[in-house]
């Protein structure tokens, strides 16, 4: 199929990191129903900063799971200060590219994993500066409101 | 196993039809309009299929015009009714809110030159009445324009009633039977229809063919201008081997209509029931008044584009009407005009089936969707939010 590229297909097909960390350190939820994907991201960070381990749950279509599974094994096994510089183009790079339309799957995998690490530093007293963190997903803009 | 499960999108062409458009290219080339004997015999062939169609609808051959599809039909339909009703001074049209698109965006083309549309609601069931036609009809009201059988639901407009209302008020009616013709009964004098777009493409002909029907004394107003084919209403050189086609396969997929519905009903019924029993999804429109191979459905907590990759990893074709393969941000107008939230119409899935697909291959198609709706659930936040209790759910277990 000539929509996604075999990388995207082979990280949607064989999602890595699919499941749930209980008691995990840090999660970050975004999207909404409403617009049809949800992204939640899960870590394991030990004493040092190092992410130990990451886990995913999407709701929504191929490239938003395929999206999830590379932003996880990206950051996997990083120091926490690594996975804040993930970028969408990174995730979107690594997955050799997606169609214009499906550039936001990407943009929810770069927000997740920084609302993941934000609540990290927010369990744990860790102090930042706020700004390294975008405001919430605005869902206006993607789904006409 | 390879199941083809999107005959609403197209069809696979049927060697009966392949095999009447080959003489057209082969050998009687000719350009109707030129004068020589090979023309000659194209013109002969195009009045013939031309005769042949009108004999399958119940009207005269006069009434049929060659179009390049339904699209073009449906234009072609709703500007002529608009710019007769004008010059009345009747700007008034009435529609559903869940027609195709070739309907509602010239009807929004419409709207901009300052004609008034007013859109039926469609209801839950996904049925517009006839009553409800009735009380919309103005002094004012240039048209009517209903579809036949919904595209993505498939769900079954009282078209006859419908168009005994607008003959008796005296309005003009139009139905996009595109999905209709072929699959259900239609019958242009009993249902008291003025205008019908059909499309080859939707049983077994072939694409880029259809046919606009217009009984006689509308006045239609040209899309395509130019030579003065089509009793100068459509210009451009007929695409005699496709209207070949076309036409064989409308007298095929009309022959016995009976036997099809009588064939088809019971695996689409038994399809239904095996979707049924996944939890937390609904049937999409009207059990019953629906076409004979049909069914779309919701699924809670998953999307449909992921849905449909994954079913074709497991060989099985078929549509959906999220957003991600609307390619717009909305999930599908119809489903919204059902009422289906949002978060609802993203998880929707289309199957829709040719007569001849068999038990075995219906087994398969609730077996593997059974499989990836359960997959996708157990990766969904949406679905773990749904079961914990955090966000209600839209459908009963």
């Amino acid at each position: 199929m000539a929509l996604y590229s075999e990388k995207v297909m082979d990280h949607f097909r064989n999602p890595r990191n699919v499941g749930v960390i209980e008691n995990a350190d840090g999660v970050g939820e975004v999207g909404n129903p409403v617009c049809g994907d949800i992204m939640k991201i899960y870590l394991k960070i030990n004493a040092d900063q190092i992410i130990e381990e990451v886990k995913f749950e999407t709701f929504g279509c191929g490239s938003a799971i395929a999206s999830s599974s590379m932003a996880t094994e990206l950051i996997k096994g990083q120091p926490v200060s690594e996975a804040l510089k993930l970028t969408n183009k990174a995730v979107t790079e690594a997955l050799d590219g997606l169609p214009a339309h499906k550039i936001h799957c990407s943009v929810l995998a770069e927000e997740a994993i920084k609302k993941a690490v934000k609540d990290y530093y927010d369990k744990n007293n860790i102090e930042y500066d706020p700004a390294i963190f975008p405001d919430d997903h605005d869902c206006e803009h993607c789904c006409g409101g | 196993m390879n199941i083809y499960a999107d005959n609403a999108a197209t069809t696979k062409m049927s060697e009966n039809a392949i095999n009447a458009m080959l003489p057209y290219m082969r050998e009687v080339y000719g350009n109707p309009s030129s004068l020589y004997e090979i023309g000659q015999k194209a013109k002969e062939a195009l009045e013939e299929f031309r005769s042949r169609a009108a004999a399958v609808l119940g009207c005269e051959a006069r009434e049929i015009y060659f179009t390049s599809g339904g699209s073009e039909a449906d234009n072609q339909a709703i500007v002529s009714a608009a710019r007769s009703g004008e010059k009345k001074g009747k700007k008034h049209i009435i529609s559903t809110a869940f027609e195709h698109h070739a309907v509602l965006h010239t009807l929004k083309k419409l709207e901009k030159e300052g004609f008034e549309v007013e859109l039926l609601d469609v209801h839950s069931n996904g049925v517009v009445t006839a009553d409800q036609v009735a009380k919309a009809i103005r002094e004012d009201t240039a048209l009517v324009t209903i579809m036949y059988a919904n595209n993505e639901i498939g769900t079954v407009q009282p078209i006859s009633e419908i168009g005994a209302v607008c003959r008796e008020k005296g309005v003009l009616f139009h139905t996009d039977a595109v999905q209709a013709i072929g699959h259900v009964a239609v019958d242009i004098k009993r249902d008291n229809i003025d205008m019908l777009s059909l499309s080859a493409h939707k049983f077994h002909g072939p694409k880029g063919i259809g046919i606009l029907y217009a009984r006689k004394g509308i006045f239609l107003t040209n899309i395509i201008e130019g030579g003065a084919q089509e009793r100068g209403k459509r210009a451009g050189t007929e695409n005699l081997p496709a209207i070949a086609g076309m036409v064989v396969a409308l007298e095929d997929a009309t022959a016995d209509l009976d036997g099809y519905a009588k064939k088809l009903t019971p695996l689409r019924d038994k399809l239904i029931a095996g979707l049924d029993e996944i939890p937390y999804s609904e049937l999409n429109g009207d059990r019953d008044a629906r076409l004979p191979g049909t069914v779309n459905f919701c699924f809670e907590g998953i999307e449909g584009e992921s849905l449909l990759l994954l079913l074709d990893d497991k060989g099985v074709s078929a549509s959906s009407g999220s957003a991600c393969t609307s390619g717009s941000l909305d999930p599908s107008h119809v489903l919204l005009a059902i009422g289906r939230p949002h978060e609802v119409a993203h998880g929707s899935l289309r199957l829709s089936l040719s007569e001849d697909v068999t038990e075995e291959e219906i087994d398969y198609l609730v077996k593997s969707v059974k499989e990836v709706v359960e997959y996708l659930r157990n990766m969904s936040p949406f679905w773990r939010d749904l079961v914990t209790g955090k966000r209600p759910h839209v459908f009963a277990e």
